[in-house]
């Protein structure tokens, strides 16, 4: 368990990295850390590790409190981003160091080091140097040497961001069943949120310093806490619109919606994801009139970029649906799919205790 | 002979630029180097004349300033290689180079010198002791420099690098003797080793920090985190990271100390402690001629350990400079 209390870090020159931050991980949790560039993920990580001393506030590992223990006494395991594997030395080398330091005898740490090796598929590499390695093997072999202490936590850092798209999506899912297997609890730092959907037991989304929301992946993807998660979490952004509630029915450019239960009147932000939207060939009351002005192939469906008056309204649609450029679309927020944030808070109920879809 | 052609050809380019009006570039051209680049010939071409044959003179001209040029610099350097080479074994060594009239007797008559073999093993420990020294000290100062955060870091380098050519400098002679007098390091290998490494340390700080900042801190954080300790990242990571550095540092640090003779000369009196390079100075003869056969057979004795040294050094870890030295 990892445990921290009003964690805050400020560096010289004023800038705080970590502004206050209460967070608990449970034992074999998988934890991403989810956030755009600059806003502290690898200075929290760095913190756990006490590679970072905090300003202020407390850190627990597995319920003892290690604010001021040096890192190579917490027993957690880091991998960095550019994975730090020593250029000197082999791959058992690299492998086996954290048994070195602690003295393991030769022949017993290199047995060990064979053992964790092949179960990461790198028994062939064991001779060579990291220099002799592609991105994807030297990556495998930072994973080694963080297993193969038994640590009582991972700490990883961006270990995805240098493979490529193809390679990323093997080692996400490799990484995923490995931390499974071990059930060592693991924090995860990416900025990549459908990585963090993808691999965590629960995500925290930071921004500046601060976590904006801590919960399951399917809670930050379904319902962001604020405007901040709900444009940064999902492969294409949130549709964001400025509206007012009142007259029991809420108003979004041009559109007239159903107001969900529990919403004040008042001036709100209607937020729908372009995946919850449908396009109509006819004009619809509660639906966002608009001029086809983008139309982009995900593949397997369309992103439909609709120009409203003042606003850009995407929606998702599928294959085989979409419109041509330059014509007129209504887009229409299927039921129950729509968020309303009031002073960039989610007001709108949850769905089971709400309308239903 | 040929060194004639060099003026010549210049001259006649420049009879040339006075009929062609092409005057500015081709004048700072033939003025500045020996020899003419081809985009410098190629510019004088269309005239009237017959313009191949004049192109096969000009190459002509070029090939032979070109060789002229690096047989002059060659020589420069080479010869009195060549006359190490040679002395040591002729019967009558002269300062010019001859085809010697084969002998080892020079050897003999060195060895009879009761200084001459003394002096090479002084040289090594005083060397020795200073490299070991001074890249012992440059590392462990250059590391802390470079990771730690110490104001004024910059300006105290800066200050130590020129103050370190004053400390061993001949202006400081006086003082250093008087120091050493005092601390009863005359004539003690140390004392040398000491005064010698004060002066080579900055500089070598300067350019192990440099090796240092080129080596990214994640090394040593990884370290850190899976448990070891300061002297074990040292051993394990740092050292063997910045190896090239260490060679460099310790290379450029025997040589600097192998020929040195102002402070040995000075902090000592004691000839059996006297390194090579001040026993070459007393290979005279009572009327204070040199004895050419000692002196070319001492210097010869003399360079062979620093030139074995670079060239196993460069062999086993190659010297390198990461992007040369930053500020
Ligand atoms: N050593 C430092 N000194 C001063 N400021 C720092 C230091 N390290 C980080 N910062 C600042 O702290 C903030 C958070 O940095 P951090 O490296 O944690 O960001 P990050 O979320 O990991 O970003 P990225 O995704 O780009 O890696 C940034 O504004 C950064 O400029
Ligand atoms: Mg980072």
């Amino acid at each position: 368990m990892i445990a921290l209390r009003g964690l805050t870090k400020e560096f010289p020159g004023g800038v705080r990295a970590l502004d206050g931050l209460d967070l608990e991980i449970a034992d074999g949790e998988f934890f991403a850390l989810l956030g755009p560039s600059g806003c502290g993920k690898t200075t929290l990580l760095r913190t756990i590790a006490g590679l970072e001393t905090p300003t202020s506030g407390n850190i627990w590992i597995g319920g003892t409190e290690v604010t001021s223990v040096p890192p190579g006494k917490r027993d957690v395991a880091m991998v960095f981003q550019d994975y730090a594997l020593f250029p000197h030395m082999d791959v058992t080398a690299n492998i086996a160091y954290p048994l070195r330091i602690r003295k393991v005898p030769r022949s017993r740490r290199e047995a060990r080091a064979a053992e964790t090796a092949s179960r990461l598929s790198l028994s062939e590499l064991l001779s060579r140097r990291p220099g002799q390695l592609s991105g994807g093997q030297q990556q495998r072999v930072a994973l080694a040497r963080a297993v193969a202490c038994h640590p009582r936590a991972f700490l990883f850092d961006e270990p995805l961001s240098n493979l490529d798209a193809r390679l990323r999506l093997e080692a996400r899912t490799f990484l995923k069943r490995l931390q499974r297997e071990l059930a060592v609890t693991t924090v995860f730092v990416t900025h990549d949120q459908g990585e963090a959907l993808a691999l965590a037991d629960r995500i925290a989304v930071m921004s500046a310093g601060r976590f904006t929301q801590v919960g399951t992946p399917t809670e930050v993807f379904q319902r962001p806490a604020n405007t901040f998660t709900a444009a940064f979490i999902g492969s294409t952004p949130m549709n964001l619109l400025p509206g007012t509630a009142g007259d029991g029915a809420l108003r979004v450019a041009g559109a007239v919606l159903p107001l969900p239960g529990g919403v004040p009147d008042g001036p709100i932000v209607y937020g729908v994801r372009p995946e919850y939207m449908d396009l109509s060939p006819t004009p619809r009351a509660d639906a966002f009139a608009g001029k086809v002005a983008v139309v982009e192939n995900l593949g397997t469906a369309h992103l439909v970029t609709l120009e409203s008056r003042e606003h850009l309204i995407q929606a998702v649609v599928p294959e085989g649906a979409e419109p041509s450029a330059g014509t007129a679309a209504w887009a229409v927020p299927r039921p129950g799919r729509g968020l309303v944030y009031r002073d960039d808070r989610l007001v709108s109920p949850s769905p089971a205790n709400g309308e239903n879809r | 002979m040929s060194e004639h052609s060099k003026p010549e050809r210049s001259q006649a380019n420049r009879h040339r630029e006075g009929r062609g009006g092409e005057v500015t570039d081709e004048r700072a051209e033939s003025e500045g180097r020996a020899t003419p680049s081809e985009e410098g010939t190629s510019r004088l071409k269309g005239r009237p004349e017959p313009a191949e044959r004049s192109e096969a003179i000009r190459h002509a001209v070029a090939v032979i300033g070109r060789a002229t040029f690096l047989a002059a610099v060659l020589g420069f350097f080479a010869l009195p290689l060549l006359w190490l080479a040679t002395a040591p074994f002729d019967a009558r060594p002269g300062i010019t180079v001859s085809v010697p009239e084969f002998t080892l007797r020079n050897f003999q008559a060195l060895l009879d010198n009761p200084y001459a073999l003394t002096s090479l093993r002084n040289s090594l420990i005083q060397a020795g002791g200073s490299a070991v020294l001074v890249v012992t000290l440059a590392a462990l100062a250059a590391y802390a420099l470079s990771r730690a955060r110490v104001p004024g870091r910059d300006a105290l380098l800066y200050v130590l690098l020129l103050l370190s050519s004053v400390v061993t400098g001949t202006a400081a002679m006086v003082p250093l003797f008087e120091l050493a007098t005092r601390l009863g390091l005359i004539d003690t290998h140390l004392g040398v080793v000491l005064t010698l490494s004060g002066g080579l340390l900055p500089a070598a700080i300067f350019i192990m920090k440099d090796f240092m900042d080129g080596t990214p801190t994640s090394y040593e954080e990884s370290a850190r985190v899976f448990g070891a300790s300061s002297g074990q990242i040292l051993r394990h990571v740092v050292i063997p990271l910045v190896r090239p550095g260490l060679a460099t540092i310790a290379v450029w640090a025997v040589a600097n100390v192998w020929g040195s003779f102002l402070q040995p000369f000075i902090l000592l009196r004691d000839p059996d402690k006297a390194p090579g390079a001040v026993i070459l100075y007393t290979l005279y003869t009572e009327g204070g001629a040199p004895r050419l056969d000692l002196i070319s057979t001492f210097s010869l004795l003399y360079s062979l350990p620093v030139v074995v040294m670079y060239v196993f050094v460069s062999r086993r870890y190659g010297f390198r400079f990461h992007g040369g030295i930053k500020s």
